[in-house]
């Protein structure tokens, strides 16, 4: 007779003796828990991982007895917590940061989307009224611009500049030294703007729309003042080299807090926090891609866009862009994992 | 956390109540709104340091650098190192504030190290996985409920203008700040968005069995019966396996003299133990043997039913 046997026997109470049989299973699971807590997944062997969801539903089980048969509270909280613990790990994310990475991009992504489909049309009606309203406000009073544009004491591009001032902001910058640090600057900056745009929508979508109308009126207004001299096409082939890109983006993430908002505001059937945080899932992983994107427009910004010192080149790389996102996002319209998510 | 605290909790505005997938319900305890301010605080420091470090030994390189540069004398080579180790910054500093969180938060522990250290983590609202999109998304509302009005009030304190737009935007970033004690659930507004809250991580030792460890000794001799058994609960039970386990001697004479009163024996001194134990055995097999036939009873004042 081994002692863990005597043990057993020499317990007064069914219930503990009950405990006495299953505590080795306890202490197992609990032991491979506390080293993967701890980020010990390495050192873990394949049969501990194995074994992990198997020992989870044993102690599950045990608990529910334990529950209906044992008045011992230690016993019954350890068992609460240590299941707890366990069900964290096995219905935790279990993808790795790799795995989620290449499942956003190969399909995720372009799904969420998709699926939001009904707020990109919104925020890029708002957006374009955005540019009119910039562009009337200037034209009507040329005061506007200073409003519009936050511009510096050098700043060049003011109402009343030359055509060939306005001309030199938009050609001959090649030689500038730091891009690379301009475009990290950028890219920081711009991201940064994005997730500000997304995360406002939290007030149901109208400070997002404020910031989504400030920005374009901004572009509005300068497009007057280069219209003014005959220079349109050329700014907006300098604007949409990282533009078509950028201001993607920008749409994207308006859309994502727009999303919010209207889900919080007009729920439907759910409850406003359900809805919530089923708009905020979807939006989230819109915004993750928007970050991306914001990386893509910095370097474009920064590279090509002085790189390149000629307007239909400069329209070729914008028009690509244009063409790859929308292709990405809307031609490509499977599900790959069918049914998996509602 | 111990089964004292669990005990005073229950019934308190913080425990909920989790269902697994395999049906069975789990007490959860949400994180009180000190600790989660505390850990915000632990885990600021941390990326200070972390930002003050990268910073310094990236200023330490660049010295280096321009060093070397200065010896061979290329001023060329040197600037582009430069130029190199600003973009690292900038990426670095653009990591650090967006992805600290990120990253520990979708590790196996669901916290940062500010929220591990404790003893809280973030878990699903409607007790499903936890997934990646929520943990992003509660992140990404972070911006607007911590890093804006930061930057905003070092700005204000730099002699910035505080105009009506600047009180406006204070109260309007006091409200996502305060956002936590304005509802039930302790969430802020990243967690309402993402469908998360914020926990305790509970983490517990076995307890030694109590009735093996009094059977392993020579029997006490104390016999209770049915009517002696019968004046207590579950309740009063649950306190005397406390009480047994703290074993201070105070408490057990106190108790001891509680029981005895209530039915009617007049104990010796200094075997407190033992009769308790013995008490604990016989009340726990009476309550478990009922259990079994389905009936319960709570506490002392309940009936058996």
């Amino acid at each position: 007779m081994t002692g863990g046997q005597q043990a057993i026997e020499a317990a007064a109470l069914r219930s503990d003796r009950f405990r006495l049989e299953r505590e080795g299973d306890w202490q197992k699971l609990e032991a491979i828990v506390s080293r993967m807590e701890a980020g010990r997944l390495r050192k873990l062997s394949d049969e501990d991982v194995l074994a992990l969801p198997v020992l989870y539903r044993t102690v599950a089980s045990s608990l529910s007895v334990a529950r209906e048969t044992s008045l011992d509270a230690a016993t019954l909280a350890y068992l609460e917590a240590l299941v707890q613990r366990a069900w964290f790990l096995v219905y935790g994310p279990r993808v790795s940061l790799g795995q989620w990475f290449r499942r956003f991009l190969g399909g995720e992504w372009s799904r969420a989307v998709r699926s939001i489909w009904l707020d990109v049309l919104i925020a890029l009606g708002v957006m374009v009224a955005g540019v009119v309203v910039g562009w009337l406000l200037v034209a009507g009073d040329t005061e506007w611009y200073h409003a519009l544009v936050p511009t510096g004491l050098a700043d060049e591009r003011v109402p009343g500049a030359s055509r060939e001032v306005l001309h030199g902001t938009l050609f001959g910058n090649q030689d500038q030294d730091a891009m690379s640090i301009f475009a990290a600057f950028l890219f920081s900056n711009n991201a940064q703007v994005s997730i500000l745009a997304f995360a406002l929508g939290f007030a149901f979508g109208v400070p997002t729309l404020l910031l989504l109308v400030h920005n374009m009126g901004m572009m509005g207004a300068m497009l007057w003042l280069y219209h003014g001299q005959g220079l349109t096409l050329d700014l907006v082939a300098w604007l949409s080299v990282h533009g078509t890109t950028e201001i993607f983006a920008i749409l994207l993430a308006g859309a994502a807090g727009l999303h919010i908002g209207r889900s919080m505001a007009f729920p439907g059937r759910r409850s406003v926090m359900a809805a919530a945080a089923e708009a905020g899932q979807r939006a989230s992983l819109v915004m993750a891609g928007v970050v991306l994107m914001m990386v893509i427009a910095a370097m474009l910004e920064a590279f090509p866009r002085q790189l390149i010192d000629n307007t239909p080149g400069r329209l070729v790389v914008g028009g690509f862009m244009l063409v790859f996102w929308l292709t990405y996002f809307f031609a490509f319209a499977r599900d790959p994992q069918k049914g998996s998510r509602p | 956390m111990n089964a004292a605290t669990l005990t005073r909790l229950r019934g308190s505005d913080r425990l909920r109540r989790m269902v697994t997938p395999e049906g069975i319900s789990l007490p959860l305890i949400l994180a009180s709104r000190g600790s989660r301010f505390g850990a915000l605080l632990l885990d600021l420091t941390f990326i200070f340091l972390m930002m003050l470090a990268t910073t310094l030994t990236l200023i330490w390189i660049a010295g280096g650098a321009a060093n070397i540069a200065q010896e061979e004398a290329t001023e060329g080579g040197a600037g582009s190192v430069v130029q190199f180790l600003l973009i690292l910054w900038i990426a670095a500093m653009f990591l650090f504030r967006n992805a600290y969180f990120l990253y520990f938060e979708l590790g196996p522990r669901g916290a940062t190290p500010g929220k591990r250290l404790l003893g809280i983590r973030i878990a699903a609202r409607d007790g499903g996985r936890l997934s990646a999109e929520m943990v992003l998304a509660r992140n990404l509302l972070r911006d607007i409920e911590l890093f804006l009005p930061l930057v905003f009030l070092a700005n204000a304190g730099n002699g910035g203008d505080m105009g009506a737009a600047g009180i406006a935007a204070t109260a309007w970033f006091l409200i996502f700040a305060l956002f936590p004690c304005f509802n039930r659930d302790r969430m802020r507004a990243g967690d309402l968005i993402a469908g998360s809250w914020v926990v305790e991580a509970p983490k517990r030792k076995l307890e030694t069995v109590m009735t093996a460890r009094e059977a392993s000794r020579p029997p006490s001799g104390y016999r209770f019966g049915e009517a002696e058994l019968s004046v207590y609960g579950e309740y009063e039970l649950q306190t005397l396996e406390r009480i047994l386990r703290e074993n201070r001697p105070e408490a057990l004479a106190s108790v001891q003299d509680a029981i005895c009163r209530k039915i009617g024996w007049n104990p010796g001194e200094g075997d407190e133990r033992a009769f308790l134990e013995a008490y604990y055995t016989q009340l726990r097999a009476r309550l478990e043997g009922n259990l079994r036939m389905g009936k319960r009873k709570a506490d002392k004042f309940a009936g058996e039913g």
